[in-house]
Order: structure tokens, then C-alpha cells, then sequence
């Protein structure tokens, strides 16, 4: 077994799910949503994305920097008009409704895309590396990595540096108090789901260069993206890459000793960590 | 859940009506249409496999009725789920009382409904999934094979992994190797079946003396392959074979190639069927390997509308605006054995007349020949399989982008014509 490369190959896929959990972590930190169609979500801007590389002819990083604008848009609505009316002491509601919305968009993919399992091409990128000491790190890869990292320091940065970013706090510590203050707990609300699918098409983008997607893929995408968030602690955007990343090496190693176990040991790193700190290792939120 | 309660009831009604209707058979027995339940999955992750069925149903029904033939046919969809697909079975058997079954696509879909079937004494037709899955599957102890008891209502036509090893051997053989092979098989019936030790890929490579890097059954839809590649970068691998859903073999290609993988051959199952996931590897594609069951140049002629393969397929781009796959020979292909089957039976109405006239079936299809004479075929499943010719391909880039699938070796069915010769991967 080559443990050098099997960490870094780790690494670099825990990239990848901490982009899966970003957006989750962000709307769960701030609203206490749990949203069951974020990854029908993430293969929805992914089918954006298609379109926008299909019909304009521009690299699929140009799509995705177009379909964030629409799917922040998207997602400001979503919130805004949907979701907001199920908020509220009940944790139930949003969950139905977005167990729904899973389905619904599902379908919805189906209809207008067909079953078809499609790719967005990045072109030479794809089987492109880069030797980093005795081991290979494809691009992409790296890319994804990089990408997830940038994300969090700048949602941080949003959130601990900016007006907004304490309006987000304020409003996920006491929204009745922040309401007083002068904020509106339903457009803080919106404005982070918009966020949340800014970074939902950053995830698009890096799953639909790495391997098929169809209408279907995303529930499967949506497991990894909460173990990230448990394994990180709630609330903690640092302790989402982390998570993500344990996830990753736990996958490459458990498949290094014997392929049948790889699924089974991220899901294993997962329980360990619920078993010894069950409200994971970088907690924020106090509830 | 079917309850006690459930059972006495629709026995009982079932009972009733089986009473009834048998006095007064010989009057409505004319004009009574005859109908057929149609199972596949449309919806779901194998939808692909049920692209063809509308377009298939459609002209099939058109057929019928300008030949003065009384059909229906009511689809069913197994949303790509083995328990949804026995419910509609039993929905197909109890509430539309339907006269024939036909089935299609994995054995996920083929296997529920053969069972459902075979326990209401329906007769069933069913294609589209490798033999050995389909009847070892089905049994109440798939690992004691003294145990495996042939069914007297279900039948399937296709080809087995004797003959998908045949024929990815037949095209290595055609290049320049170390004949050293890496094994990629998922966790799954498919993945099981072809890295089986006794009657899947290993022994069979064994004897031709090639060497087998098997790292172990992967989970489908897993997002790292760095294990195997590393696995069989150190077999030194050349040629790679298995049976893999379309995005993690996407996943597993690029990965290796970022690792500098690159092997002259990879010949795999079930990823590379359809033209569309080809395209979704972008240049990629180019030169991977994989069985065929059907294509255009197939020289086979429909036996209901005496088409040829060619213009099957054209029909199928005019209507649909699509590229034709594999599995709209073998949907038109049950359909023909469905009428073929109904003319000769003696009593359409009854299951057990039914069944007798699919074992006796002599029939040129769409696909080949079928007949269930257990000829190529082991004693245990002499009885209810028939197999279908099987050849190998590669396919290639066009120049105006698109994918061909040419096919390069037919030493396993001379009668169906290559159209050039194997070529390693760039």
C-alpha cells in the first residue's frame, strides 16, 4: 500500500464532500434548517451548468460563474417564499417540505433532461496532474480542494468580518431579539439560502467535471454531506473541511486494505466520532 | 404486505371470476383482445434501458392492428426498484389479468417479476439481463447448485458471462499484451456474478493464462478509485476489464489517467452500453471496448414486420431524434415471440397453454434465433434460457464528434459482420 498517496488522494475527496456540506452547514448554522434536497439541489445546478456550457459554448467555469448569480436568485426565493413559512417551532414542516422539494425536482430534472447520464467536459484539465513530491495529484482534484478551502475562509470572513455576517449570527443565536434590533429574520434567512446556493454551485461544478450525474445522483450525494457536518460539529464551517476530510482518508484507507470497506469506513470514521464526541469535534452552536 | 386477509380475498374473488368467466369464455373468447403486461424500468437510475419502450409499444401496436390482430398491451414501470417491480407484476397478474408478462432490463427489474409470475402460474418472457444472474438468482440457494430446480412458467433469452468472457478474450487476443488484467467489480449482482472464483472471470483467465489484479468488490457510486488504480499500477496491468456503473467508471477513467494509468485495453460491462454515457467521457471514449448484443448491422430481420435491423434503427432516430441503443432489438424482439407464442398456444386464456407454446419456440427475431433447446446452455437451465448471439466493439470517435461502435470481433457469432479491427487505447 502506498499510505502517502492513499492520505492525499483522501485529502483531496474530502475536498469534495466538505463542497457538498458548505452550503448545508451554512443554512443549518443560521436557520437550524435541515434541508433533505440539498443534494437534488447541487445536481440541479449541475444540470444548470450543462445548459449554460451546452447552448453558450463557454468552459464550464464561465457556466458556473453565470449560474451562480441565478441560482443565488433561486435560492433567495426559495427561501423567501417557501421555506420561511415552515420555520418555526416544529422541526417537522421543513423537512416534509423539502423531502418534497427533493422529489419534485427530481422529477422535474427528469422531465426536462431526460435519464440520460450527462458530464460537463473540462476539456484536457480532466486528465490532467501535477506531481507533488513522489505523488500525483490530478488538477481537478486539486482544484476541488483548493475551491473548498477558498469557500469557507471567505464565508468566515462574511460571517465574523461584515455587517451581514452579524446579522446571520444575531439572527441564528435570537431571532426575536434580532428582529428587535431592526433585522428581518426572513430576508437574513433568504440572503443565506442564496448564499448557501452560491456554494451549491461551486459543488456543482466540481461534481459534474468529476464523474456522471443523472436527475437521480443527488440523494446519494446528500449522506456524505451531512457525516461532514456531524463529524466537523454543527455550526463550524472549519470543522465541516475537517469533517469532510476525515471522511475522504477513512474512504482511501478503508479501500487500500480491501475496496469492499471503503464506503463502510467513512461511514465507520462517522459513527466513532458520534459514539466519543456526538456533537462533533469542532462544535459551535450551543443547541 | 400481502396479509392472510389479502390472500382469501382475492382468491376469492379471483375464484369467482375464474368461475364466471369460464361459462361464458367461448362467446367473448373472439373478440377478447389479447393482452399482454409489459414490466421495464422508465424512471430511475436504468431508465436508459427503457428509452426504446414507447417508441417499441407504439409501432408493435400499429403492427398488430394493420395485420388484424387483437392486442393490448398495458406498461407498467419499475422505477428502477425490485419491490416496485414484483408490485406491478402482481398488479399486471391480479388486477389487469393479463394474458402474457414480458419483462426487460437487469436483473434487478427481470428477477422480480419472473419470481411474482412463477409463483401465480403466469407465463413470463423475459430479456435483457446475462442468464446466470436471471436463474441463479431466482433460486431459494443461489450457492448449492444441486438444489436449483428449473421453472415451469418463466422464461428469459440472452447470453451468459461464458459468453461475455468469450468475447472480451477474443479481442484481447487481437492485441499485443502482458496479459496481465485488472478486475473492477462493483459489490453488486452483476459485479458478484463476473468476479466470481468458480463461475465468473478468474478461472476462465486462469486457463488462457492471463493474470487477474482483483482488488475486491468496490460500493457502487464510490468517488475514489485511487486503491485499484495503485492496485493495479503495481500488477502492471494492460488490459482492464468489469462491470461498472456509467459514473463511477467516468470517476475510475479520469482518476487513473491523473494518475497515469493507461492501459491498452479496457473492455467493460453495462458502462459503455449506451452512446450517451460514451459521450459524457468526452474524448476519452475513444477505443474502450464493450459486449454487443444488437446493433444496426445485426443481420436479422423482424419476423412481425420483416424489417431489418438497419431499418429499425432508422425509425427509431426519425421518431425519437435520438441515437438507437441496444435494447430496442431485444424489446421488439419480445414482442415478436409475444404474438409468435399466442398464435400457436392453444388457448391464449390459459397460463399453462401458454407456457407449453414458449418452450416450443422456433422463432428468427430482431436478435437471432430463439428457441428454448438448452443448446450451449448447461443441463440445469436447459429449460427455461435461450441464448442470443453476442459479439464485441469499440467505440470510436467520429470526426464531427459522436461516437460509432464498431464492431471488431465475432468469433462467437460469425454471422454477425465486423466493421474493423481491435485497436489499442491511445
Amino acid at each position: 500500500m502506498n499510505w502517502l498517496d492513499t492520505i492525499v488522494q483522501g485529502v483531496l475527496l474530502g475536498g469534495l464532500y466538505a463542497l457538498f456540506a458548505a452550503g448545508l452547514s451554512l443554512v443549518f448554522g443560521i436557520m437550524r434548517l435541515v434541508n433533505l434536497a440539498h443534494g437534488d439541489l447541487i445536481v440541479l445546478a449541475a444540470f444548470v451548468i450543462l445548459a449554460l456550457v451546452t447552448t453558450l459554448g463557454v468552459s464550464p467555469f464561465v457556466g458556473a460563474l453565470m449560474a451562480a448569480p441565478l441560482m443565488f436568485a433561486a435560492g433567495w426565493a426559495l427561501q423567501y417564499f417557501l421555506l420561511n413559512r415552515t420555520l418555526g417551532k416544529d422541526i417537522l414542516p421543513p423537512l416534509l417540505v423539502t423531502f418534497g422539494l427533493s422529489i419534485v425536482i427530481q422529477n422535474g430534472l427528469l422531465e426536462g433532461f431526460s435519464a440520460d447520464s450527462r458530464r460537463v467536459s473540462a476539456g484536457s484539465l480532466e486528465s490532467a496532474s501535477i506531481a507533488l513530491g513522489p505523488v500525483n495529484a490530478g488538477i481537478m482534484p486539486l482544484m476541488t480542494f483548493l475551491s473548498a478551502v477558498a469557500v469557507i475562509v471567505c464565508l468566515n470572513q462574511l460571517i465574523y468580518r461584515t455587517a451581514v455576517g452579524r446579522a446571520f449570527r444575531a439572527t441564528s443565536d435570537d431571532p426575536v431579539t434580532a428582529g428587535l434590533m431592526g433585522i428581518r429574520p426572513q430576508r437574513i434567512f433568504a440572503l443565506a439560502t442564496g448564499l448557501a446556493m452560491v456554494v451549491v454551485t461551486i459543488a456543482a461544478l466540481y461534481l459534474g467535471t468529476r464523474a456522471n450525474f443523472e436527475p437521480t445522483s443527488g440523494p446519494a450525494r446528500l449522506i456524505y454531506a451531512f457525516e461532514a457536518i456531524i463529524i466537523g460539529g454543527l455550526g463550524s464551517l472549519w470543522g465541516t473541511l475537517a469533517g469532510g476530510v476525515i471522511l475522504g482518508i477513512a474512504q482511501t484507507v478503508g479501500a487500500a486494505i480491501n475496496p469492499e470497506w471503503q464506503i463502510l469506513t467513512g461511514h465507520l470514521a462517522f459513527l466513532l466520532v458520534l459514539l466519543f464526541k456526538p456533537r462533533g469535534l469542532f462544535p459551535r452552536a450551543v443547541d | 404486505m400481502f396479509t392472510r386477509r389479502d390472500f382469501l380475498k382475492t382468491t376469492a374473488a379471483t375464484g369467482a371470476f375464474a368461475v364466471t368467466s369460464g361459462l361464458s369464455m367461448p362467446a367473448i373468447a373472439q373478440n377478447a383482445p389479447v393482452k399482454l403486461g409489459y414490466v421495464s424500468p422508465q424512471t430511475g437510475p436504468l431508465a436508459a434501458f427503457g428509452e426504446a419502450d414507447k417508441f417499441v409499444i407504439d409501432s408493435f401496436l400499429a403492427t398488430t392492428e394493420a395485420m388484424g390482430l387483437n392486442y393490448e398491451v398495458v406498461v407498467k414501470d419499475s422505477q428502477s426498484n425490485p419491490n416496485r417491480a414484483a408490485e406491478v407484476a402482481k398488479e399486471l397478474i391480479v388486477t389487469d389479468e393479463v394474458n402474457l408478462v414480458l419483462v426487460a432490463s437487469t436483473p434487478e427489474t427481470t428477477n422480480p417479476v419472473a419470481t411474482t409470475c412463477e409463483a401465480e402460474e403466469m407465463p413470463c418472457i423475459s430479456t435483457v439481463a446475462p442468464w446466470q444472474p436471471w436463474f441463479i438468482g431466482q433460486q431459494g440457494n443461489p450457492g448449492d447448485p444441486s438444489s436449483w430446480k428449473p421453472f415451469d412458467y418463466a422464461y428469459h433469452f440472452f447470453w451468459g458471462l461464458e459468453d461475455v468472457i468469450a468475447v472480451f478474450t477474443n479481442m484481447w487476443a487481437q492485441i499485443e499484451t502482458n496479459k496481465q488484467v485488472a478486475g473492477l467489480f462493483p459489490n453488486d449482482g452483476d459485479g458478484n456474478a463476473w468476479g466470481d472464483k468458480t463461475v465468473g472471470f478468474p478461472p476462465v483467465l486462469e486457463k488462457m493464462g492471463y493474470a487477474l489484479t482483483d482488488p475486491g468488490r468496490h460500493q457502487n457510486m464510490t468517488d475514489d478509485f485511487s486503491a485499484q488504480i495503485n492496485a493495479f499500477k503495481s500488477g502492471q496491468c494492460e488490459i482492464v476489464t468489469g462491470v461498472v456503473i456509467p459514473p463511477d467508471f467516468t470517476t475510475f477513467w479520469n482518476q487513473a489517467k491523473q494518475q497515469g494509468f493507461a492501459p491498452k485495453i479496457a473492455s467493460i460491462g453495462k458502462a459503455l452500453l449506451f452512446p450517451q454515457t460514451v459521450e459524457a467521457l468526452g474524448d476519452a471514449g475513444h477505443n474502450l471496448s464493450s459486449e454487443i448484443w444488437w446493433t444496426p448491422s445485426h443481420p436479422f430481420k423482424s419476423s412481425l414486420t420483416g424489417e431489418s435491423s438497419a431499418e429499425i434503427a432508422g425509425k427509431f432516430t426519425k421518431a425519437t431524434n435520438r441515437p438507437w441503443t441496444q435494447p430496442i432489438g431485444f424489446a421488439h424482439a419480445l414482442f415478436e415471440l409475444a404474438v409468435d407464442v399466442m398464435r400457436r398456444a392453444a388457448d391464449p386464456t390459459d397460463g399453462g397453454a401458454v407456457a407449453e407454446a414458449i418452450a416450443a419456440t422456433r422463432l428468427d427475431t430482431l436478435v437471432g434465433p430463439i428457441a428454448w433447446d438448452g443448446k450451449d446452455l448447461p443441463p440445469f437451465a436447459a429449460k427455461n434460457v435461450a441464448k442470443t448471439p453476442l459479439v464485441g466493439g469499440q467505440w470510436r470517435l467520429k470526426d464531427g464528434g459522436g461516437y460509432d461502435l464498431v464492431i471488431t470481433d465475432n468469433k462467437t457469432a460469425p454471422a454477425i459482420p465486423v466493421g474493423g479491427k481491435m485497436e489499442p487505447i491511445a
